[in-house]
């Protein structure tokens, strides 16, 4: 209402436009209060007044200004009214005198200048998925799915190194679903009697079946050597660990919020906590110099500078172990990390599913165990695991979501409506899982594997003069090619990330895919080759080092 | 920062107290401040500091006794790792934070809540205490939730003979075990897209034809609309949907994408369809309101009422939303589960045949309900955008269907003799069960809209509330589902604006339940009748 008023006032000003001066010398007397905020709250006269009306005074005249030179072509032809009907095409180029005569498509066409011209609106925060899909990550990839690499078929295509996918136990996973994929998706199949339709086709609960919980339960402590129980009514199921991750941050933060996040970090971070949640993702460099482990101080400094931005920080994302660098949180650094998390009053999502794709000695720490040795408050910790890596079934879409809260774990659960896992799936998840000596084995030999390849990966790269970050876990190697970068900059790193993509014909992923502070790290996935691919992924690597050293 | 330093610019306490107190009347009387204009600002910005640093003073003096008698309790340990720095921080620490428990976010807490929708309510109800007729013939009969269960031994059947070959391929070989277990696209099988078309052009008699790059698989029909509205509106954003309408809207569209649906009233005279002057009535009170509106979200056929959408409606639509400049979304889930004479017309069809913008046309379909296969847990996204296509392709990261289920559907939508005689054979039980169900509410006196499709009745029980109001509606369906143990969706769940109305889902039951069905209804009719 005020503005409107004002408004009046305002126009017959502006009609007039020498006399303005009065009105003009009184927003000129003011223009200083605005330009130095300071200044009238020092003097404390009128600011609480001037200073809201001022803009909108200034808001006013600047749409008024706008709107004299928008509607200058629309008012002057109003003359050629009848004649005009008989051009309609013309309306479209924004002389719209013809239209006055039917209400309807009158309305209509005052909307034209907008609708022809552009399509109906779509969301402004789609603009974000649109835009987001064209990373570094992305272009590998889909120049891989080109182009592939293969022994025999295609030798000069280019060879994945980018994609976290686990194909060195897949063989085990094939001769158990010959044998068993029909009984274990309908059940009772053994003796061909009754089969359960029932159990598949129709509605399921959506946060997954409670056999599939127990089962996922059993087989994440196994994978942990047993350290830790899980219970299964803590459990949700999701299709994948992805939405696991996108419905934590939704539960666990608001719009405009901020997760912690140590950096270097698996590339997709960004799409499931920001893309539909609108949170934020405030990355904590970690160094070489410390090999890439984590310290509380730096999320410590973090955290107090988004204090003083005024974003408030609901929690930190750690991968553990690692996803790019393939090291594990030690006891030490999870115990440090629940006192920040409790100091600061934030939550910790903890995403853990890469633990039992662990090749190295040392000994791998679940938050689940920390929590259960000592009496924290587990209300703030939230473990995401899945089928994907461990029992290399991403195309399985099984996720988990572990939480201590309550309300968490309830909030989860509805809104597994949006990503539950198909009912066959589950079932045959059930009995694979439940076959205990299929698993012992599978983990058993996979882990055998997994040190083969890393040890021979790592190794090939030694003899090219590339050093690895000694890693425990994963499916990476996370490579110092700082010496082959022309220029110490991200720059450089993605020159030689294109050369090696285009040159080499490797995919690998940039250390700035994964927000690392430090140019010249890149991360090579092995678990997608075979032993026999190595001394070709080598050779390839090693043209290009070449090619590379002589300038520097 | 400016914070802390208010209260030191007051110096002592006392002084600062005192121009707190004489400015109280600007206080109450903001205006006055703003009428005089001096020092508005700068007393309306340190007065309320001023009170808030009070008032955690007052706060803390009165918190502070408690938390030293606190450590008495815990002293033994503290005392036992006194040599410990990193303990001794913990315990430094847990005096705060016994009191601080970390929050949720304020979007899930409202989600957390328990179900307050007596939809819900009653499906949790009947999941305590399920009928069945041998094993708890005094169970609740699941009457609220739409499955099909008519055609159960089909699919069994083919699955039976096919399941293994089409999962893991008949060979057996080491690509097609990858093609199952590696990462997929997350927007669906190329093989399953073109399957699913052909099964969607079967199920509307072939009048339409869709093209599987259009398209987008999501684990169920409830995602696919959440996309859809993410992609379509901001939060604060509307749809106008019209009433009454499936239950679940409200989660899909509003939970997590803070849309608002806006419901826009039809009525039993106008057989429950959507009349543009409504929609149009609708629009314009939400412009009103300052609220934009996106788009409009029908369900064609419509889910609680199972009537279908004219060609001329569809038209008047298409036409409603070029002139305002919004989407449609079409969910035509139930597009198969026809059981009447009439004709199914889809929105892809009318706009064939009409030279308008089509990019802000969506279509919703899924398998729960035409292939009764909900817990496979597939839908899809057909589009004539471009970018919503583009979004929605990436958004399926966060709910793609598992491979295994894509494979197996991939082999038994290519069956088309198999989907051909399923259809067919859906149709006929549906149109039987449907019959039975209603000559039976009949006999009782209860009639019900007339419907032609979907796996629902729509009835008038009005008759038996006993007031003619949301509470009567409510107190009548409490009735049905604790004494006769029904469990029926009420209006009021669908939006409905008329008191007394219920959709009852016949296809989850089989032919010998409907006879108890009924008699239960009897006793419930009895006890009202009488007791008015």
């Amino acid at each position: 209402m005020t503005r409107t008023r004002f408004a009046h006032t305002g126009t017959s000003e502006q009609d007039t436009k020498p006399t303005t001066t009065s009105s003009r010398g009184g927003g000129g007397g003011t223009v200083m209060r605005i330009i130095v905020p300071l200044q009238g709250v020092v003097q404390g006269r009128g600011g609480l007044f001037l200073g809201s009306v001022i803009p909108c005074a200034l808001f006013y005249f600047l749409q008024l200004y706008l709107k004299r030179h928008r509607s200058a072509p629309s008012t002057p032809p109003p003359p050629p009214q009848d004649a005009a009907a008989s051009y309609p095409p013309s309306s479209s180029e924004g002389q719209l005198p013809e239209v006055s005569v039917l209400s309807r498509s009158f309305s209509r066409i005052h909307l034209s200048p907008r609708s022809p011209g552009g399509p109906a609106y779509l969301s402004s925060r789609v603009n974000l998925v649109l835009k987001g899909g064209d990373s570094l990550y992305d272009i590998g990839l889909r120049k891989v799915s080109e182009d592939p690499y293969h022994e025999a078929g295609n030798p000069d295509g280019v060879i994945q190194l980018g994609l976290a996918e686990n194909k060195l136990s897949l063989d085990l996973v094939r001769d158990w679903l010959a044998e068993n994929a029909r009984e274990a998706m309908l059940g009772g199949g053994r003796s061909g009697e009754e089969l359960n339709i029932d159990g598949i086709a129709s509605y399921q609960p959506f946060d997954g079946l409670m056999e599939l919980k127990v089962a996922v339960a059993e087989f994440m402590s196994q994978v942990m050597e047993k350290a830790v129980s899980f219970n299964p009514s803590q459990i949700v199921l999701t299709a994948g660990a992805t939405p696991a991750i996108e419905m934590l941050s939704f539960c666990l933060a608001d719009t405009g919020n901020a997760f912690l996040v140590p950096t270097p970090y698996y590339p997709c971070f960004d799409r499931d906590v920001k893309w539909r949640i609108g949170v934020e993702i405030i990355p904590v460099p970690c160094r070489s110099g410390d090999n890439f482990s984590l310290s509380i101080t730096a999320l410590d400094r973090a955290f107090n500078q988004a204090k003083k931005r005024g974003t408030k920080v609901r929690g930190i994302i750690i991968s553990n172990p690692s996803n790019p660098v393939g090291n594990l949180l030690n006891r030490e650094t999870l115990y440090g990390l629940l006192d920040f998390a409790r100091e600061k009053n934030i939550h910790i999502v903890s995403n853990e599913i890469f633990a039992g794709s662990t090749h190295g000695n040392e000994e791998f720490v679940s938050m689940a165990e920390i929590i259960d040795l000592e009496d924290f408050d587990r209300n703030r910790v939230h473990i995401v695991y899945g089928l994907s890596k461990d029992l290399s079934l991403p195309g399985f879409r099984v996720g988990v979501i572990y939480s201590f809260n309550e309300n968490v774990l309830a909030a989860a659960k509805k809104l597994t409506r949006f990503s539950s896992i198909s009912a066959p799936s589950q079932r045959l998840l059930v009995s694979m899982l439940s076959d205990a000596k299929f698993i012992q084995q599978f983990i058993d030999i996979n882990r055998g594997r997994l040190r083969g390849m890393y040890v021979k990966f790592v190794a090939g790269l030694k003899q090219l003069g590339i050093e690895c970050i000694k890693s425990n876990g994963g499916f990476y190697c996370w490579a110092d090619m700082r010496a082959l970068i022309r220029s110490y900059s991200e720059k450089g790193e993605l020159e030689l990330w294109d050369k090696l993509l285009n040159v080499a014909k490797v995919n690998v992923t940039p250390g700035s895919s994964c927000h690392c502070i430090e140019p010249g790290w890149f991360r090579f996935c092995f678990t997608t080759l075979t032993e026999k691919d190595i001394p070709v992924v080598m050779e390839r690597i090693r043209k290009i080092s070449k090619t590379c050293k002589y300038p520097s | 920062m400016t914070r802390p330093r208010s209260p030191e610019d007051n110096e002592p306490e006392s002084q600062a107290r005192k121009p707190a107190g004489s400015t109280a009347m600007r206080l109450v009387v903001p205006l006055q401040g703003v009428v005089q204009g001096s020092g508005g600002l700068i007393l309306g910005s340190l007065i309320p500091y001023a009170l808030f640093y009070f008032f955690q003073l007052y706060v803390k003096r009165h918190r502070s006794p408690r938390s030293d008698s606190n450590p008495t309790s815990p002293s033994q340990s503290s005392s036992n790792l006194a040599e410990l720095p990193r303990s001794s921080s913990r315990s430094n620490l847990s005096s705060r934070g016994s009191i601080r428990r970390v929050r949720v976010s304020s979007r899930a807490s409202s989600i957390a809540r328990p179900n307050d929708s007596p939809y819900y309510i009653g499906l949790d109800k009947v999941s305590e205490d399920a009928y069945d007729r041998f094993d708890n013939p005094n169970g609740i009969i699941l009457f609220g939730l739409s499955e099909n269960r008519l055609c159960f031994d089909l699919i069994e059947k083919w699955l039976s003979e096919n399941l293994k070959d089409s999962v893991i391929g008949s060979h057996g070989g080491y690509l097609s075990i990858s093609g199952i277990v590696a990462y997929r696209p997350f927007d669906g099988l190329m093989e399953l897209k073109g399957a699913m078309a052909g099964f969607m052009s079967q199920v509307m008699g072939g009048a339409v034809s869709f093209d599987p790059s259009q398209m987008v698989l999501t684990c169920g029909a409830t995602p696919a609309l959440e996309m859809l509205c993410f992609c379509l509106a901001d939060p604060g954003n509307a749809f106008l949907v019209p009433t009454p309408y499936y239950p679940g809207f409200d989660r899909d569209m509003s939970w997590r994408t803070g849309v608002e649906l806006i419901p826009v009233h039809c009525r039993r005279t106008d057989n429950f369809i959507i009349s543009i002057g409504a929609l149009d009535q609708a629009f314009n009170q939400a412009r009103k309101r300052g609220v934009k509106v996106r788009g409009i979200l029908i369900s064609n056929p419509a889910n609680p009422v199972g009537n279908l959408l004219p060609r001329e409606t569809l038209d008047s639509l298409l036409d409603f939303s070029q002139e305002k400049n919004i989407h449609i979304i079409a969910d035509e889930i139930f597009a198969g589960s026809m059981h009447g004479t009439k004709e199914f017309v889809s929105m892809a069809e009318v706009l064939d045949s009409k030279d308008i913008d089509k990019t802000r046309i969506h279509i919703v379909y899924g398998l729960s309900k035409d292939l009764s296969l909900p817990g496979f847990r597939v839908g899809a996204i057909y589009s004539f955008n471009d970018s919503v296509l583009v979004a929605a392709k990436r958004l399926t990261r966060f709910s793609s269907i598992s491979a295994p289920t894509q494979r197996l559907l991939t082999s038994m939508l290519s069956d088309t003799r198999f989907t051909q005689a399923y259809i067919k054979t859906n149709k006929k039980r549906i149109r039987e069960m449907h019959d039975l169900f209603v000559a039976g509410l009949k006999q009782l006196g209860i009639e019900c809209t007339l419907s032609s499709a979907g796996l629902y009745c729509w009835v008038d029980l009005s008759g038996l509330i006993p007031s003619y109001s949301e509470k009567g509606e409510l107190d009548l369906w409490e009735k049905l589902l604790n004494i006769a143990k029904i469990n029926v969706t009420p209006g009021s769940a669908c939006h409905c604006i008329e008191p007394g109305w219920f959709r009852c889902c016949f296809t989850s039951l089989s032919e010998e339940d409907i006879p108890i069905v009924i008699e239960r209804i009897r006793k419930v009719a009895e006890t009202c009748k009488s007791s008015s």
